[in-house]
């Protein structure tokens, strides 16, 4: 057993402050195992949020150190112990107490992308024939575990807070996978640049750096859809191309 | 006088896994006003982390596949006190409704036609389910999900009900609190389904998360619901055991689905040593075969790595009982040696079983591609549950609807890995749609307002005690820990009457302590508080699968007893019903399996040669 001491954002609705605690450890626990020890034993009224503790349902998202993180993927002997562990809760949501913040921001702006629209199946028992090579792609994108994790990264949101007019790199992934869907016949292209905002992502990369599922986020979901919308709308010629093959 | 925030739904559906999900989608679509709840956020529900796959007869890898066979692996696979009728819609309509989540946007693995791609598992005669890698539940839930919110569906995320209201015998409404603010909310409702999931956090070795504590067991069980089956525990044979942190963490069914096969300590691929008698014609007796059944070939029998749940878990158990185990207390699973088979074998195995590939290089710094897992047995799913009507999911009680985990009957004995994720939605399907008949039925009910008074003064009682004072045992996580370790260890794998009747006795001093249980700080997202609640479900559940595992003095699929080690045949024609008697005590009584009719009785026969 080894000690660490964390040092925890807790308050309500942004007024808050660092508390200190300190606790025992062993051999090959995360950061979230540490969370949970400190929530039973000292501050048993303390709010966050997780549930698979395996990296696959994105609910224990926080800032470790100021690194944007799943807390149940990041394991204590990655960090530097010699100082306290900064846990913070995500930056660009609102707070609702210590860890958790109101991310429901993030479902309202799913719902208004168009959903999935398949072409017709292409056997009689209703079912259709993709490759796998043709869904490799989309399966990429697909990994997504919701964890919000590239929204609080990206700066248009972090810090210009144009959560208005930008859905965030979570939602062009979300696009991309739809768009890249051998199946699906909707038409997103003509919305993402003015009521998505695809043009206010500079491609700093990143939210490709921080996303838990390794998601390629920049290179293979934005930068291909701003060449869609390039298409879309300054090529006449591809544009009329595009109605013909539809 | 308790303030409340009141909404008013024709269905309520309370559960957002992919049962829940699948329920509200279907009764949407018969055009009533849906409203559904969840502890979690959407999309975080236990269906998210499911792995290996959806099982149904597609046929797509194994053209002889089809619902006869799926019925009848599934009944054998629950040792034949499964209810047939459930096993057969089952089994008949898994295939639409797999196909439905591909219409929808599902995108699963492809067979070189470009078809959905099946992957063998345990106790399936066929390469049965489809899935994504070793994601599935991830892309199951998603695609209900993405569907869903455009259905018009009311979401109350991060809320959590506590207690259904009736009107004389029909349920009308629920009663529960958003986990955010902590304020109280009333849902009138014409009709309810419980869609909650599992009981997993009634153990200390688990991989359920916090949500799965029993809630709508017990929910029904407090509204006069009967519930079934509730013995039936599954472990799951290969959990994380090391670091210590992650175990029970789960190791999906898949990894030996691609060849991964079990080691003791002397490496010897223990499971050829006990292969039960009814699946010796259909279980490989030599490594060669296993091989060439992973790969694909249809004349070779299955490793007896894949035989059912139960099986693999007790053998591992002996394993390591006898002496043989690995360092920290399990076995060795092993498919990186798939290498000395086929070329590319560290790409292969990362391509069919990213996550877990993840999963053990993050959090045990192990390379699955070049060494062999640590692994033991874990809590992972309740065959138990609701008593529901085959047809319609309906329980007990007019107007209250249960599917997936939180309902009994398909699964028997013993639950086949895949036919949950199928479970869900064949069942939430059909759930969604006779809440919504019934819905259609029936007017809004009247509330009873003193109950709601005496639910809004139990939840707040423990802050009134507060803050807990951890000498007296008052704290809420002290005393889920207890009760975990103690059914760990009294109502686990191996049970006897003995230490039953000892767990019995400390699940009656835990009642009595969880009512002075005492928590601090304020109503606002307070986890305490949320534990403290949760407790009086962990109890009732945990009391059911004592009591029904006594009385079962046998031992069947997921319940095994030292003291009784055998099947007894009288024991295979019933179920075991659990109800609340007329004073609140907790009655058991065995119920008749209704006869089998001769078509399916017919099938069963045919797929035993
Ligand atoms: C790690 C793992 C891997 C698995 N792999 C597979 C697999 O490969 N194939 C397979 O078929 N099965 C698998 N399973 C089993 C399967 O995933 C689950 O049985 C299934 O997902 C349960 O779904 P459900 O819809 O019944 O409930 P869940 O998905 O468990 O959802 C329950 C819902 O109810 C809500 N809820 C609970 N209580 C309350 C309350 N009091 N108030 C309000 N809401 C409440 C929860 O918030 C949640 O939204 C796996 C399970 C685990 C843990
Ligand atoms: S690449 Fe674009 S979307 Fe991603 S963080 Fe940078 S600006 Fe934001
Ligand atoms: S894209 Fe990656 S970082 Fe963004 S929400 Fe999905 S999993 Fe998280
Ligand atoms: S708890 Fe699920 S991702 Fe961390």
């Amino acid at each position: 057993m080894a000690l660490a001491t964390f040092s925890i954002w807790r308050g309500e609705a942004g007024q808050g402050k660092y508390c200190k605690y300190t606790t025992e450890f062993s051999e090959g626990m995360v950061v979230l195992d540490v969370i949970h020890k400190i929530q039973a034993e000292q501050a048993n009224d303390m709010a966050v949020r997780w549930n698979c503790k395996a990296g696959k349902c994105g609910s224990c998202s926080a800032e470790i150190n100021g690194m944007p993180k799943l807390m149940c993927m990041t394991r204590m002997n990655q960090l530097d112990l010699s100082k306290p562990v900064t846990i913070e809760p995500m930056k660009a949501f609102p707070s609702i107490k210590d860890l958790v913040t109101d991310v429901s921001w993030n479902f309202r702006v799913k719902k208004q992308i168009k959903k999935f629209k398949p072409r017709p199946p292409d056997a009689p028992d209703g079912s259709w024939r993709m490759s796998q090579e043709d869904v490799d792609r989309v399966q990429e994108f697909r990994k997504c575990i919701e964890c919000f994790l590239c929204q609080d990264v990206c700066h248009v949101l972090r810090e210009h807070q144009l959560h208005d007019e930008f859905v965030g790199p979570r939602y062009f992934v979300y696009i991309a996978a739809l768009e890249m869907h051998p199946l699906d016949t909707e038409d997103r292209i003509s919305e993402l640049a003015k009521a998505k905002g695809i043009g206010y992502c500079n491609i700093t990369k990143c939210c490709t750096k921080v996303c838990p599922e390794s998601i390629t986020i920049t290179d293979n979901a934005i930068i291909p859809l701003k060449e869609r919308v390039v298409d879309e709308f300054y090529d006449p010629l591809k544009r009329l191309f595009r109605m013909f093959r539809r | 006088m308790a303030e409340y925030q009141k909404f008013e739904h024709d269905v309520l559906i309370i559960g957002a896994g992919g049962a829940g999900l699948r329920a509200a989608i279907e009764a949407s679509a018969e055009g009533v006003k849906v409203g559904l709840v969840c502890k979690s956020l959407l999309g975080k529900a236990h269906t998210v982390m499911a792995e290996g796959g959806i099982a149904a007869a597609l046929a797509t890898v194994n053209s002889a596949d089809n619902w006869k066979v799926h019925f009848a692996d599934t009944m054998r696979g629950g040792q034949y006190i499964n209810v047939w009728r459930m096993a057969e819609i089952h089994a008949k309509e898994a295939p639409t409704c797999v196909r439905e989540l591909e219409a929808w946007g599902a995108v699963f693995d492809r067979t070189k036609q470009g078809d959905i791609l099946q992957r063998n598992f345990g106790g399936h005669r066929y390469p049965r389910l489809a899935h994504v890698g070793d994601r599935t539940g991830l892309e199951m839930i998603r695609t209900l999900q993405d569907h869903g919110i455009h259905q018009g569906i009311d979401v109350h995320m991060e809320c959590t009900v506590i207690s259904l209201l009736k009107e004389g015998d029909r349920v009308v409404g629920a009663f529960g609190y958003d986990r955010q603010r902590g304020r109280f909310l009333l849902f009138q409702a014409r009709a309810i389904v419980l869609a909650t999931g599992g009981i997993g956090r009634a153990y200390k070795i688990t991989s359920n998360s916090w949500e799965y504590t029993g809630d709508g067991q017990t929910l029904a069980y407090n509204a006069g619901a009967d519930l079934m089956d509730m013995e039936f525990v599954q472990f799951h044979p290969t959990g994380m055991i090391w670091p210590l942190s992650v175990a029970g963490l789960l190791v999906t069914e898949g990894v030996r689905g691609e060849g991964g096969v079990l080691r003791n300590k002397e490496g010897r691929r223990f499971m050829f040593d006990d292969i039960p008698e009814i699946y010796r014609h259909q279980t490989a007796d030599n490594e060669e075969e296993g091989w060439r059944y992973c790969t694909g070939d249809r004349n070779a029998r299955r490793p007896p790595e894949l035989l059912t749940r139960d099986h693999v878990a007790r053998c591992i158990v002996r394993e390591v009982k006898e002496g043989r185990g690995s360092p920290h207390g399990g076995v060795f699973l092993d498919i990186s040696w798939i290498k000395e088979r086929i070329p590319n074998a560290p790409e292969h195995i990362r391509r069919k079983l990213p996550s877990m590939y993840h999963q053990f290089k993050q959090l045990a710094d192990l390379d699955i591609t070049t060494t062999p897992m640590e692994v033991g047995p874990t809590t992972h799913y309740m065959m138990g549950g609701v008593r529901v009507d085959a047809e319609t999911q309906m329980s007990t009680v007019p107007g209250l609807f249960a599917a997936g985990e939180c309902a009994a009957g398909l699964h028997g004995a013993n639950r086949l890995g895949g036919n949950s994720l199928s479970d869900l939605l064949v069942f939430g399907k059909r759930a969604g749609k006779f809440a919504a008949a019934f819905a259609k039925e029936h007017g809004f009910g009247a509330i009873n307002t003193d109950q709601v008074e005496s639910l809004a003064r139990w939840a707040l009682e423990p802050f009134d005690r507060g803050p807990a004072s951890p000498a007296d045992g008052q704290g809420p996580y002290q005393i889920q820990h207890e009760l975990q370790v103690k059914m760990q260890e009294l109502v686990g794998i191996v049970r006897t009457e003995k230490e039953m009747l000892l767990a019995l006795e400390e699940i009656g001093n835990l009642k009595k302590r969880v009512r002075s249980v005492a928590v601090h700080g304020n109503r606002e997202y307070n986890a305490g508080w949320h534990t403290a609640l949760d407790l009086t479900n962990l109890l009732t559940v945990s009391e059911a699968i004592t009591r029904a595992g006594l009385e079962r003095r046998e031992s069947r699929g997921g319940h095994f007893r030292d003291d009784y080690p055998n099947k007894d045949k009288n024991f295979g024609e019933f179920n075991i019903v659990v109800r609340r008697g007329p004073g609140g005590e907790m009655q058991i009584v065995p119920e008749r399996i209704p006869p089998m009719p001769a078509e399916l009785k017919q099938i069963i026969e045919e797929q035993q040669q």
